[in-house]
């Protein structure tokens, strides 16, 4: 069986060469090392020496013609024994390699029983390797199988052939994520459950749904990408999240007189509107350091409780809606968070997030109150345990102290994943959100 | 909070440390009436005193021996070396005795001294005001060699470097001084001198590194995420000697890649005991070769722009070896 030979890379950015003269024809025997072309690149004149010994059975690129590097430029046929015969290559393989791979530089090995022993050795082969030399492996071959370390362990552990998998590295290098993936497929390809999980879209979005009859004067809006996420990401956390829903009320007198007396001097002192919003946050982070469950993660069969508490903020735009996050939320004060919010909330609104932006949220804030709401059920923002509303301060008259008076209350709800918390702990940390907002007094320091 | 750049924040930690604890004193070249070459010490002298804020002949073993006899004696000395490449007449000091101290006196004496020293390449400061001399020091038990990058670490972390029972080593990198601004916590925030931190999170490539570099490096993965999707997680050692190792080693068996950045002359480099701790320790979970940048092995940065500009790793070429690394 022959084996390919291709065009080198010959010298640091070279990716193309031109066969100028054949040395060998078809038919001639050539010794490893012996030259079996010129070559001429941008960079180089040289002789390409042959990387194995054999016949040439054929030249595959005329004279004078220019290749990429790693064409193949010709086939030659082994001298040795068809024990070390190079395996079919990845193209080709439509059928599984039925050859032992042996070891570069040492006698193929014995076939040994069982898929996963063998495709130990041919890992364990490769790493004894020798320096490759004398033997009729292809470059290729050889690079897929000399393949990093953390692929080598991945490949032994799951009991993976590298030359099976489909390289996406330089020079088709099976990578880390080529291997995970890999696995990832093999291991649940059986189970029959490949499109679960995966799948972000809701049904209804998926290819071809039934449409609904479109009348005269009805119009068609076409799905804008965020949109799309936005309808995947709803859908996706009221499939597999139940949701359960509570709702307290607070009274804000103190906090809204705080900011009414403090918000012109912010303004001018930090050049950022002061909203109530700085203030919740900053009562949402207090008090999930007390109850930790909140800021956690299903994860399939387990819950993931998150050491840093990063929190994403709604941000209505006009059509859309969307999360930016403020990490390690818990690091800043009110000014503080003050600032980061409005500087995020404007990145919003001018499209200027980055991926970084809207990633690593452990727990979210809602603020429809800004909008006028008095009452929503938010929904979870999809793996995390729970998402808080604060809703708008209106006054209202309660009973306090067995009197009426007039208060600026605000409803605050959270919406939970009954599957990580129960209504007891949704409560206490509802709870001391809400302590936490009536503690403030005009007299209460800024920052 | 307010927003400080690296001078301001070191300036704020001394004077808090000076107010809360009386035995805290500085002394160095030009630290007290002139407020310092750089103004970090400015305003200090009058509020504390020409003896807590002193200024010293043009002398550095001096300056670091004249520290540790105060250490042991009860005072908390921060001593300013004026620019890190002046640091070898003090070798001795800081290697032989201060370091050694505590283990030549069976334990009976320690050296809570603080050596502050500006360090990297800044335009023209070229031979004798751009050297990264750290790996001198990053061998040499007893001493901690700390270089944190932005304000609000680095002014919790030199409040611990003077607190702590060892001599520190506090490398602050001249051309961020003004470079980076940031909130500065005021009071209260902390930040001990064994935790590397990891400043963004990424499941591609992890690059270590510190001072000007960390900052060019966090600047071109935002753009590599943003353009191309590759997420790269950075992480910053903070404290150079002894080293969180640990930080490093869970981020790179997350990525399978590292690449090491400083400014330092590459052989022999602090980025060269992170590689050999990464090939030692997480050997089956490396992806890729570890890569280093660093300055080529010429004695200093050029005072010419322009080779001075290639001394320094460019954030193209830090741009070329993420790719090169992410594409691996």
């Amino acid at each position: 069986m022959a084996t390919p030979v291709t065009m080198p890379q010959l010298g640091e950015s070279v990716t193309e060469g031109t066969i100028t003269r054949w040395l060998k024809a078809e038919g001639d025997e050539v010794a490893l090392d012996e030259p079996l072309a010129e070559v001429d690149t941008d960079k180089v004149n040289a002789e390409l020496p042959s990387p194995f010994a054999g016949t040439v059975e054929k030249l595959l690129v005329s004279e004078g013609t220019t290749v990429d590097v790693g064409t193949e430029i010709a086939l030659v046929a082994g001298e040795e024994s068809p024990a070390t015969e190079a395996p079919p290559k990845e193209n080709t393989a439509a059928e599984p390699p039925t050859e032992e791979f042996p070891a570069a530089g040492t006698e193929a090995q014995p076939a040994a029983g069982g898929e996963r022993q063998r495709a130990v050795a041919g890992t364990r082969g490769s790493r004894s390797g020798g320096n490759g030399r004398g033997t009729v492996e292809d470059a290729q071959t050889l690079r897929l199988a000399r393949s990093s370390p953390v692929v080598r362990r991945l490949a032994a552990e799951h009991g993976v052939d590298i030359r099976e998998v489909p390289g996406s590295g330089v020079g088709g290098r099976v990578t880390k994520k080529d291997i995970e993936g890999h696995i990832e497929q093999k291991e649940r390809a059986p189970a029959g459950l490949q499109e679960e999980r995966e799948t972000f879209e809701p049904p209804e979005t998926a290819a071809s749904p039934e449409r609904l009859p479109v009348h005269e004067g009805d119009r068609i809006l076409d799905l804008t990408p965020m949109r799309r996420a936005i309808a995947g990401r709803m859908s996706l956390s009221k499939r597999e999240a139940p949701h359960a829903w509570t709702m307290v009320e607070a009274d804000v007198t103190g906090l809204a007189a705080l900011r009414e007396r403090e918000k012109g001097a912010f303004m001018e002192r930090e050049g950022v509107k002061l909203t109530y919003l700085p203030f919740i946050v900053r009562a949402v982070v207090e008090s999930l350091k007390e109850n930790p469950i909140l800021n956690s993660v299903w994860d399939g069969d387990r819950i993931v409780l998150r050491k840093r508490i990063n929190i994403g903020v709604a941000v209505d735009l006009e059509e859309a809606l969307i999360v930016p996050v403020i990490p390690d939320a818990d690091e800043l004060n009110v000014t503080g968070l003050a600032r980061r919010i409005d500087a995020v909330v404007k990145r919003a609104r001018g499209s200027q997030l980055s991926p970084s932006d809207v990633s690593g949220g452990t727990f979210t804030v809602n603020n429809p109150g800004a909008l006028g709401s008095v009452v929503s059920t938010p929904i979870i923002n999809h793996p995390q345990a729970a998402i808080l509303s604060a809703e708008a301060v209106v006054k209202r008259p309660v009973v306090v102290d067995d009197a009426i008076a007039i208060r600026s209350m605000m409803n605050l709800e959270v919406s939970f994943d009954h599957r990580i918390l129960d209504g007891g702990v949704a409560l206490r940390f509802l709870n001391a959100v809400k302590r936490r907002l009536e503690e403030y007094t005009p007299e209460s320091g800024g920052s | 909070m307010a927003e400080k750049n690296l001078l301001q924040a070191i300036h704020d930690g001394l004077a808090e440390e000076m107010r809360s604890d009386e035995s805290v004193m500085i002394l160095g070249e030009d630290v007290g009436r002139a407020g310092g070459v750089f103004r970090v010490t400015q305003g200090l002298q009058e509020e504390f005193g020409p003896e807590r804020v002193l200024d010293t002949p043009l002398a550095e073993s001096l300056i670091v021996g004249s520290a540790i006899g105060l250490s042991v004696n009860g005072m908390r000395p921060v001593a300013e070396i004026q620019f890190a490449d002046f640091i070898p007449p003090a070798f001795d000091q800081i290697v032989n005795e201060a370091a050694k101290f505590y283990y030549r006196s069976n334990g009976a004496w320690t050296v809570p001294i603080t050596i502050r020293a500006p360090y990297g390449v800044v335009p023209g400061g070229a031979l004798y005001h751009s050297q990264s001399i750290e790996a001198w020091f990053c061998n040499t038990p007893g001493l901690k060699v700390v270089a944190p990058t932005f304000p609000a670490d680095a002014k919790a972390m030199l409040k611990s470097a003077i607190r702590d029972p060892n001599p520190v080593l506090f490398l602050e990198h001249k051309r961020t001084y003004r470079l980076i601004k940031e909130d500065v916590p005021e009071d209260g925030h902390e930040v001990p001198l064994n935790k590397a931190r990891v400043h963004r999170e990424g499941g591609d490539i992890t690059v270590v590194s510190y001072g000007l570099m960390l900052y060019t490096a966090l600047e071109v993965a935002g753009k590599l995420s943003e353009e191309l999707g590759i997420e790269t997680e950075v992480v910053e050692p903070r404290t150079l000697y002894p080293m969180d190792r640990e930080t490093i080693l869970n981020s790179v068996k997350k990525t399978g890649k590292l690449l090491v950045i400083s400014e330092a002359n590459i052989t022999g480099s602090v980025s060269g005991e992170i590689a050999a701790i990464v090939s030692q320790e997480a050997f089956e979970w490396l992806d890729a070769p570890v890569i280093r940048l660093g300055a080529p092995d010429v004695p200093a940065a050029a005072f010419a722009k322009p080779m001075m500009d290639f001394f320094v790793p460019s954030a193209e070429k830090i741009e070329a070896a993420m790719l090169e690394l992410a594409r691996y």
